[in-house]
């Protein structure tokens, strides 16, 4: 246990600092340690928390994805035409929206990998086709998404069986311990798991750590670098689209948005930071990254029940976010040669 | 292409930019002949009018490019635009301006500090600035426009003409001139080059690299300050968000003017074709009266399509 703290200090830093943050909302929230409050704050977090996945896979790798916030937004766009109708209409245009996502990452892959191009202004030209694209698709907000799909993948298990009558509508004795989790929840840790665990462990994704450690020596290893390089685009083009869907089902709009997109894609980076993933690459993770979207959130939360004046809180999120990432000068204080300072 | 390959590498990038200026030019100027049979973008008044409307964007390019020399970036430019043009018309009077510029000069020692003393990546410590900035102002005014108009001195330096060419173009060339001197002429605009290239050999040769940081950072706060006086004496007054359109195109011309993004290399020169470059590619567009999303796109196949000509690294850096 302490062996992994060790190991792990920037995610147990965040780990300590969400629970700290979470868990006093909770006690001072009228109706705190409820479902519905639990429900409520699990729906805000799923669309950063995926962006914020999003953006880890290039960080470690050594790049950014500035596009990714444009891919989340297209994602919806294109969603909010697809999710009507019977279930196999409503299944195939998800599987539509995270192609159009996992496409669009996949061109900037290739950009990056065969363009040679330097990711963060790559992807700074391409988040701006992908919002051209969007604004294309949805010139106005608006569209249709299918309201069982809404209800229950915003709520808790309980609902999502009683809205689709599995496991007797939800009154299963097997499904008792499990009612009170909320879907949206399952949904983005579920992610996670299924997606970049087992990625994690494959020839490729190991790649992506060792690029960003040390490129010209995974290079010199024979590792895989560009395919390394192409499936992590493609794996955050992959996660915004799954931001972009979850967004278009919890608001059952799409929003060519630009400013909520250049939000999203400045917060994923900050997400990411908080999570303890190191922005040179090398170390870190998503599951992280989702933590570090946690904690952004929960200050957010804070607003609601203090009774903040509304002009202040900018502020506050300014300040907090400044504090937390200017907490590594604890490094730059402890060493001793100044040269280690300098990568 | 034989001819391109005998230029100078550092010359390439400008030369492009500048055939690409022309090409946007001849395509627009084809566009209006064909269409009503006139010509407004060859006739020097109208581009007068772009270039003084390109004169905001091109301050913020010349701080961008000091930081970007660096190896670092600037995401604060623009709350800080916004804050100083604030700053400059509440304050009023004869001291708005050098009230306005102050706050330029806070931010950039602010983020010089965190970035070279604190050491956390530029890309998110100036971002956070930007959010605290933005959360002052908020508070500040309570989310509205503020009353207070520009003065006649901002004013003056924004919209009047002097023989015939508007103030805000010569403000442009003479920070322009003194980015070049200071570039290529002063030790501090080499060491910005040094410390792009490789810090660790820069502060090992004995130059102070926080200094020289803190240095680059003042002075993308300054122009991105005055950039924000400039534009509220444009409109008359500040207003919420007027600075949220400059940072992308700033970066993006500072690049296609052939700026390494990593730091390290590139001509100021390059940065002011590049500001030129977007302005007229802006201008033109909205001349065809294209829907805002085909400009995107446009504005994105552009940037690619320039940096895949001349932009390309190396397959495997170290």
């Amino acid at each position: 246990m302490t062996r992994w703290i060790g190991q792990n200090r920037g995610f147990a830093a965040a780990l300590a600092l969400f629970l700290a943050l979470y868990l006093s909302y909770h006690l001072i929230h009228p109706r705190g340690f409820s479902t519905a409050v639990l429900v409520q704050n699990s729906n805000e977090l799923v669309a950063i928390g995926f962006v914020a996945m999003a953006q880890t896979v290039p960080v470690l790798l050594g790049g950014l994805d500035l596009s990714v916030g444009a891919i989340m937004t297209l994602a919806a766009c294109v969603a909010s035409w697809l999710l009507d109708g019977s279930p196999v209409q409503i299944a195939l245009g998800m599987i539509a929206t995270l192609a159009v996502g996992a496409g669009f990452g996949l061109i900037n892959g290739l950009i990056v990998v065969y363009g040679r191009l330097q990711p963060i202004i790559a992807t700074l030209a391409t988040g701006a086709i992908a919002i051209g694209l969007a604004l294309l698709i949805r010139p106005n907000p608006g569209g249709t998404v299918d309201g069982d799909l809404n209800w229950a993948l915003t709520n808790s298990i309980y609902d999502f069986a009683e809205t689709y009558g599995i496991a007797n509508g939800g009154e299963a004795a097997w499904l008792q311990p499990f009612i009170n989790i909320p879907v949206p929840l399952i949904l983005l840790f579920g992610t996670a798991c299924l997606v970049w665990l087992p990625f994690k462990r494959t020839v490729t994704g190991r790649t992506i750590y060792a690029v960003g450690s040390a490129e010209g020596a995974a290079f010199a290893s024979g590792l895989p670098i560009d395919r390394a390089r192409i499936a992590a685009f493609t794996l955050a083009g992959f996660f915004a689209a799954c931001g972009g869907l979850y967004l278009a089902i919890q608001t059952s709009t799409g929003n060519a948005d630009v400013v909520q997109a250049g939000a999203y894609t400045l917060n994923s980076i900050a997400a990411v930071v908080l999570g303890g993933t190191a922005l040179l690459g090398g170390t870190g993770g998503v599951i992280a990254s989702i933590l570090g979207a946690m904690i952004l959130r929960a200050v957010s939360f804070y607003f609601r029940i203090l009774d903040i004046d509304p002009l202040l809180q900018p502020l506050i999120e300014g300040i907090v976010l400044l504090a937390a990432v200017s907490a590594v000068a604890f490094r730059t204080f402890r060493v001793k040669n100044q040269l280690e300072l300098f990568r | 292409m034989t001819a391109l390959t005998q230029i100078r590498p550092a010359d390439r990038p400008i030369l492009i930019a500048f055939s690409f200026t022309i090409l946007i030019l001849l395509i627009g100027t084809a566009y209006t002949m064909s269409t009503t049979g006139t010509v407004p973008l060859l006739q020097p008044s109208y581009l007068m009018q772009q270039l003084q409307i390109g004169s905001f964007l091109g301050l913020c390019a010349a701080g961008m490019m000091l930081v970007i020399l660096t190896g670092h970036i600037d995401l604060s430019v623009p709350w800080t635009l916004t804050s100083a043009a604030m700053i400059a018309t509440s304050v009023g009077g004869p001291w708005a301006i050098p009230a306005g510029l102050s706050v330029g000069l806070c931010v950039g020692l602010v983020n010089g500090f965190g970035v070279s003393v604190l050491r956390v990546p530029a890309m998110i410590f100036t971002l956070g600035l930007d959010t605290v900035l933005r959360g002052l102002m908020v508070a500040r005014t309570g989310g509205f426009a503020p009353q207070d108009q520009a003065t006649p001195a901002m004013l003056y330096l924004a919209k009047s003409k002097l023989m015939g060419v508007p103030v805000a173009l010569f403000v442009w060339i003479a920070v322009s001139l003194l980015v070049t001197f200071i570039l290529t002429r002063t030790t501090f605009g080499r060491a910005l080059y040094a410390i792009g290239t490789n810090e660790r050999a820069a502060w090992l040769s004995g130059i102070r690299t926080r200094a020289v940081v803190t240095g680059a950072f003042v002075g993308s706060g300054l122009c991105a300050a005055l950039a924000g006086v400039l534009l509220a004496g444009y409109s008359a007054k500040a207003y919420q968000g007027m600075g949220n359109s400059f940072l992308l195109p700033a970066i993006a011309a500072v690049v296609l003017g052939g700026t390494h993004i990593l730091g390290g290399r590139g001509r100021y020169a390059g940065t002011f074709l590049g500001v030129v470059l977007i302005v007229l590619l802006n201008s033109v567009l909205s001349i065809m009266q294209m829907p805002e999303a085909l400009r995107q796109i446009i504005y994105g196949t552009v940037i690619i399509g320039m940096l895949l000509i001349y932009g390309r690294g190396m397959r495997v850096s170290e």
